[in-house]
């Protein structure tokens, strides 16, 4: 999306010439791709586990952003954010164990 | 305009759809996977049969719209508020998921796990009240 550019004008035809942009990006396709995988492996989860369990679990999404924002995106992860980071891992270590 | 009270309002409002909708998605979702039996016996020869139910399931359609409310009032609220300020609130939702987990589903929360929601909780907090944007404008 940083490829596409920020949206600054949120008038319909505006938002359908940025879609339209967005779909030409290779990227947004292994994107979109990526999170259809994830949408399914949620459901499978969900039919074995609690979604007490599940969803706590996928918290360590966090992690895996700002992993991914590091490798990929080059960003700079602050302190702060890797101590909240820290913090969800040790969260959702607590719901791992929680399991039966 | 940020101070506007119509704002403000609009603004918690969203943020309560934020917190309700995408774990009540996620807990329609679940009652309706369950229906669908569980994935641990799936065999790759079923998957046209396994979709087919999902498909079929009023919950999934029910959870998917429930997620798809929750992510418009998302993306709304972030035309205007800032993201480190409604990404810290969304994070509730953690606990949201839980209590409709045991209350509508019947699920057992352990102890353990109520903590580990909170710490959870805690730890987006965090992540969320960081600055937004490290890289540079291109």
């Amino acid at each position: 999306m940083k490829v596409v550019g920020e949206v600054h004008d949120f008038r319909p035809a505006a938002l359908v010439r940025f879609v339209f942009r967005a779909v030409r990006v290779g990227w947004m396709w292994i994107g979109i791709a990526m999170m259809t995988l994830a949408f399914f492996s949620l459901l499978a989860m969900l039919s074995i586990e609690n979604v007490s369990f599940v969803v706590p679990v996928t918290a360590l999404s966090y992690a895996a952003g700002a992993l991914g924002a590091i490798l990929f995106l080059h960003e700079r992860i602050s302190p702060q954010r890797w101590l909240g980071v820290a913090i969800v891992c040790a969260g959702v270590t607590l719901v791992w164990l929680s399991r039966r | 305009m940020k101070d506007s009270p119509g704002l403000q309002v609009k603004t918690y409002v969203l943020i309560f759809f934020i917190v309700l909708f995408a774990p009540l998605g996620n807990v329609l979702l679940s009652k309706g996977m369950k229906g669908v039996g569980s994935a641990k016996n799936w065999v790759p020869g079923d998957i046209f049969h396994i979709l087919a139910s999902i498909i079929a399931s009023g919950y999934i359609w029910l959870g998917i719209v429930c997620l798809l409310t929750f992510f418009v009032a998302y993306m709304l609220v972030l035309t205007w508020a800032d993201y480190s300020y409604v990404q810290p609130a969304s994070s509730f939702s953690y606990a949201v998921v839980a209590m409709l987990g045991y209350f509508l589903l019947g699920e057992t929360v352990p102890t353990l796990r109520w903590m580990g929601i909170f710490v959870i909780c805690v730890g987006v907090f965090i992540v969320g009240h960081t600055h937004p944007r490290t890289t540079e404008k291109a």
